[in-house]
């Protein structure tokens, strides 16, 4: 059976794929909110803000990307939870085929909408002024962190979805996760900040991610960020993958 | 018996403090269609779910196609099929791609050849290139069993097929019911009614408070019944029989 692993994760990519294809309001949606964001802060209050750099669409758009990808993870948890509620999960595991294929054909569909997610961003970025010097070694660097940033959260979307008891609920727990950019460097310096809010912004995941890929688009040094940054992303990314396949092998 | 498709015995279930199994035994016979009755809640489901490998037993054994569902369930997955109780089909693609979806997780050569037969052999060839979403109910039943009948698994297991259709789409899927016993598959059925038991099954058994309280065929079990006594009664058409006269598909019932 292992021979036709990748066989059959490649048909449910396949088949959540023509999913989003079908239904192009999943990206819309998902680019939309981001984009708005990205407009209002730059062109309304990006002339008050003080960053210490003259192109504010360079300082926002890490920040932008991660919100984008909070949002879009919300889907995977709401597809999951449609083919447990609809029994089509019944299905496959009735069937002679890998028993997590299922699981990874949304894993990785959640890989690829987010990636499509992202390069409709930073397109819109561009036209609105963002310029990179980064070479192609730290745009592979950012791409890396960003997938590890997907993967972290779509493991948690995993476990919503499988434990939901509604729609609502399925993607209820995305919120949180697309305004913890606003506590963070994504819009302004952390310095600006009252101490508790700064301690706080200063330490949790999006301020290093988001320093890490600032700094390899802009050719500065990352230190210790990137480092930080990966921890979180592999850390955060492990531990929900152990409790979402706990959550797996008992409900589905 | 040498010649069973499925062989039940003992079996318990329970969930936290409910009993609903409490050592259920049968057989089904190789190439026969077995009907197992009961009312809502009875338990039918959760037989259907073990023999179908998607929930464990608590005690007692259970077999199908030879193979024990607990110890060898890659074994039964290769000779079952299920239609659950709810339309399992993916509602965004088109039926076509549904069927080549499970063909080719089936691992089948072919599969757009598949799909193609079965669109035809259940009729759904005029709206094979249309999404799922659009189906009634009747169709979308259809496209299930066409499913499910991918790779000719020798058990096919329909979890009451036709709760919720209306009458036309009933009778349809007992149609299919029928050419699929002629071909040779074993059919386990699950119904609350027993009108369509009686239609379809070589044999009936009826579940109660979860145990098999009555099993055999529909002569043996007409001998349980309380003898018949004549009365004369002025019967109303139900609202069925005026449809199907309208709609003139009678001769199907009088089978």
């Amino acid at each position: 059976m292992t021979t036709h692993y990748f066989n059959d994760i490649g048909v449910m990519l396949g088949r959540s794929m023509r999913h989003i294809f079908r239904s192009m309001d999943t990206i819309i949606t998902v680019t939309i909110m981001p984009i708005m964001f990205m407009l209002l802060f730059v062109y309304v209050f990006g002339g008050a803000i003080q960053t210490g750099t003259d192109n504010y669409v360079n300082y926002l758009l890490p920040g932008i990307l991660l919100m984008a990808i909070s949002s879009g993870i919300a889907y995977t948890s709401y597809r999951l939870f449609m083919d447990m509620q609809r029994g089509i999960f019944e299905r496959f595991h009735s069937m002679p085929m890998a028993r997590s294929a299922p699981l990874w054909g949304h894993v990785l569909t959640s890989l690829v909408s987010n990636a499509i997610s992202v390069l409709v961003i930073i397109l819109v970025a561009l036209i609105m002024g963002f310029r990179s010097s980064a070479g192609i070694l730290s745009w592979l660097a950012v791409a890396s962190i960003l997938a590890l940033f997907t993967l972290a959260l779509t493991w948690i979307a995993v476990i919503a979805g499988l434990s939901a008891k509604s729609v609502d609920g399925a993607g209820a727990f995305a919120y949180p996760l697309i305004f913890l950019p606003f506590i963070s460097s994504a819009f302004v310096p952390t310095e600006t900040m009252p101490s508790f809010v700064r301690a706080f912004a200063e330490n949790q995941p999006v301020t290093s991610i988001v320093d890490a890929i600032r700094a390899l688009l802009s050719n500065q040094p990352v230190g210790n960020d990137i480092w930080i940054a990966l921890a979180w992303c592999v850390g955060i990314m492990l531990v929900a993958y152990i409790f979402a396949m706990r959550v797996y092998k008992k409900r589905a | 018996m040498l010649n069973s498709s499925i062989q039940v015995k003992g079996l318990q279930k329970s969930y936290k403090e409910l009993h609903v199994l409490n050592g259920v035994d049968f057989e089904v016979e190789k190439g026969s269609v077995f009907a197992l009755l009961g009312s809502n809640g009875a338990g039918k489901t959760t037989i259907v779910k073990i023999l179908t490998t998607l929930l464990k037993q608590d005690g007692g054994t259970a077999a199908v196609n030879g193979f024990d569902v607990a110890a060898k369930p890659d074994d039964v997955r290769q000779s079952i099929s299920l239609t659950g109780q709810f339309a399992a089909v993916d509602e965004i693609l088109t039926g076509r791609e549904n069927l080549i979806m499970i063909a080719k997780l089936r691992h089948l050569k072919n599969p757009h050849q598949i799909a193609d037969d079965l669109l035809d052999r259940l009729s759904l060839t005029d709206a094979a290139d249309r999404s799922v979403s659009t189906y009634s109910g009747g169709m979308r039943r259809r496209l299930d069993i066409a499913m499910s009948l991918i790779g000719n698994p020798q058990v096919i297991f329909l979890d009451e097929p036709t709760t919720g259709l209306d009458p036309e789409g009933r009778i349809e899927i007992w149609k299919i019911v029928q050419e699929l016993a002629n071909n040779g598959a074993t059919v386990f059925l699950t119904t609350q009614y027993l009108e369509e038991a009686e239609q379809l099954a070589d044999r009936i058994a009826i579940l109660h408070e979860g145990k098999i309280i009555a099993n055999g065929t529909l002569a043996d079990l007409k001998k349980l019944f309380p003898p018949a006594k004549v009365e004369y009664v002025e019967k109303q058409p139900t609202l069925e029989e005026i449809f199907l006269a309208i709609i003139g598909k009678k001769e199907i019932k009088q089978q």
